[in-house]
């Protein structure tokens, strides 16, 4: 019942077994969070560090509270206010850190692949919580569990990610992860904000329609506009944007059906999602951010089993 | 193999851990059955069935508790997590845990602690079919037994449900 892999890295590294055991698992953690004592005795062993190099408020606040809940020691670490300014390395950190008897490492990073390089020179376990424009994997098992819960299914599930793709992390996790579990996938934005190859790469079809999108799909998954990350001008303003590939009441009204609405969030409310959109109750946004804490204590439970610096 | 219940001995073993667990809670007004995942479901679906048949009634408070997170042996080996189902409230109530085979006694020591997350229970009572006595890792002992067996640590018992038998060998 151990997953396949040491560390959670990414979606691409995972099995789909891995998936559904991590599923399945976050179903009973929910369960847990129902109770009058919020609380598991399981990691009660083990010491986990969040590192945070880049800013993050669901993310972090969910990942602590998911290893509250499992009765681990928590550590917190911000980049900024800490000897990172000063050029320590990121390696000569982490093996500051894991000195001090650290079992497990909870990382978020702007460079893509900081975990992976971390994985083959640490030896405690990783937890990848989004690394640049790679993966962000804990979201997509936490949106893959909200589209079930939701739906009753992943395969053959219609599920369209729609916004900018060529800078989210949670795009590439979610496409690996539909892929895997037999879901169909369509990415849906402007042609600057979707990698020329991504339909044969990665095996999904490719939309510049929203309106399209839309009546096809059950799911629409609505990405951020993701500014910081974007050092050139891929589209002339918000307010075009928002006109060709914003969500708003009218389109969804016009649809021969209902659709679930997701976001990662934060939501730029009035760019890809108007405000009436997000709080209606087509929208299972709060529903994601509940479920991620489910999800994380899964794959922290699932990681805790194999931890080599324990053996 | 040595057979230890057949499937009428089975029966009528199971009407009795019913009948036992009625006369110390007659009303059941304050009482809830509480059965651990996965092999004690069996069990415990049999018996809140034998106690709804004897008092006529529709519906009894029954529960089914997955202590999958509480275990001891974590780190050693992780198990698979069953759904938990406890939709009342635990605090001030008497409990009937039940679960298939008794052996170390490290399965209801993590009941203990995850029943205790739910409220806190006036009394906690354990009922098995299956006692392997002076086999006991940890001081606790059943309330209700359906037979106590003396087995060595290299024998296994076990309970076939869809054959309807217990089995050592």
């Amino acid at each position: 019942m151990q997953l396949s892999t040491r560390h959670l890295l990414g979606i691409k590294e995972l099995s789909a077994k891995d998936i559904s055991t991590i599923l399945s698992t976050a179903t009973q953690f929910k369960e847990v969070l129902q109770r009058p004592i919020k609380k598991v005795p399981s990691l009660r062993d083990v010491t986990i560090i969040n590192l945070f190099f880049e800013n993050s408020t669901r993310t972090r606040i969910s990942f602590e509270l998911a290893e509250k809940r499992l009765s681990a020691d928590v550590l917190n670490f911000t980049a900024s206010a800490s000897s990172v300014s000063k050029g320590e390395t990121l390696l000569d950190t982490v093996n500051n850190i894991l000195s001090m008897k650290v079992d497990m490492v909870v990382m978020r990073h702007s460079a893509s692949g900081a975990p992976h390089f971390l994985s083959q020179h640490i030896p405690a376990a990783i937890v990848n919580a989004g690394d640049g424009i790679n993966e962000h994997p804990t979201q997509a098992l936490l949106d893959a569990f909200s589209i079930n819960e939701k739906t009753g299914k992943l395969k053959g599930t219609k599920v369209a990610i729609i916004g900018d793709i060529m800078h989210s992390r949670v795009a590439l996790s979610n496409i690996y992860l539909l892929k895997k579990v037999g879901a169909e996938v369509v990415v849906c934005g402007p042609p600057t904000l979707i990698p020329k190859y991504i339909g044969n790469a990665l095996n999904v079809e490719v939309s510049y329609n929203l309106r399209e999108t839309l009546e096809w799909c059950d799911v629409a998954n609505v990405l951020r506009i993701q500014l910081e990350r974007q050092n050139q001008v891929l589209f002339s303003s918000l307010r075009e944007y928002s006109l060709a590939y914003g969500i708003n009441r009218q389109l969804l009204d016009d649809l021969k059906k209902e659709i679930i609405i997701m976001h990662p969030g934060p939501i730029n409310r009035g760019v890809e999602l108007d405000s009436d959109v997000a709080d209606s109750k087509q929208s299972i946004i709060l529903q994601q951010v509940e479920n991620g804490v489910a999800v994380r204590m899964a794959v922290l439970y699932l990681l805790s089993g194999r931890n080599p610096a324990r053996e | 193999m040595k057979a230890i219940l057949n499937k009428q001995q089975l029966e009528i073993t199971i009407k009795r851990l019913a009948h036992q667990i009625l006369e110390n809670h007659i009303s059941l007004e304050d009482t809830v059955i509480i059965g651990i995942q996965p092999r004690g479901i069996y069990l415990s679906d049999q018996i809140v069935s034998e106690i709804k048949k004897e008092l006529h009634l529709k519906k009894i408070k029954y529960g089914k508790l997955d202590i999958t997170f509480y275990r001891d042996d974590i780190r050693k080996q992780l198990h698979v997590a069953n759904q938990t189902d406890i939709l009342f409230s635990i605090e001030g109530k008497k409990v009937v845990l039940i679960d298939d085979v008794l052996y170390t006694g490290r399965t209801i020591r993590a009941a203990l602690d995850a029943l205790m997350d739910f409220g806190r229970p006036e009394k906690v009572e354990l009922c098995v079919l299956i006692d392997r006595r002076f086999s006991r890792q940890l001081p606790i002992q059943p309330d209700y037994t359906g037979k106590a067996i003396d087995s060595i640590v290299s024998q296994k018992v076990k309970v076939n449900w869809t054959k309807s038998e217990v089995v050592l060998y």
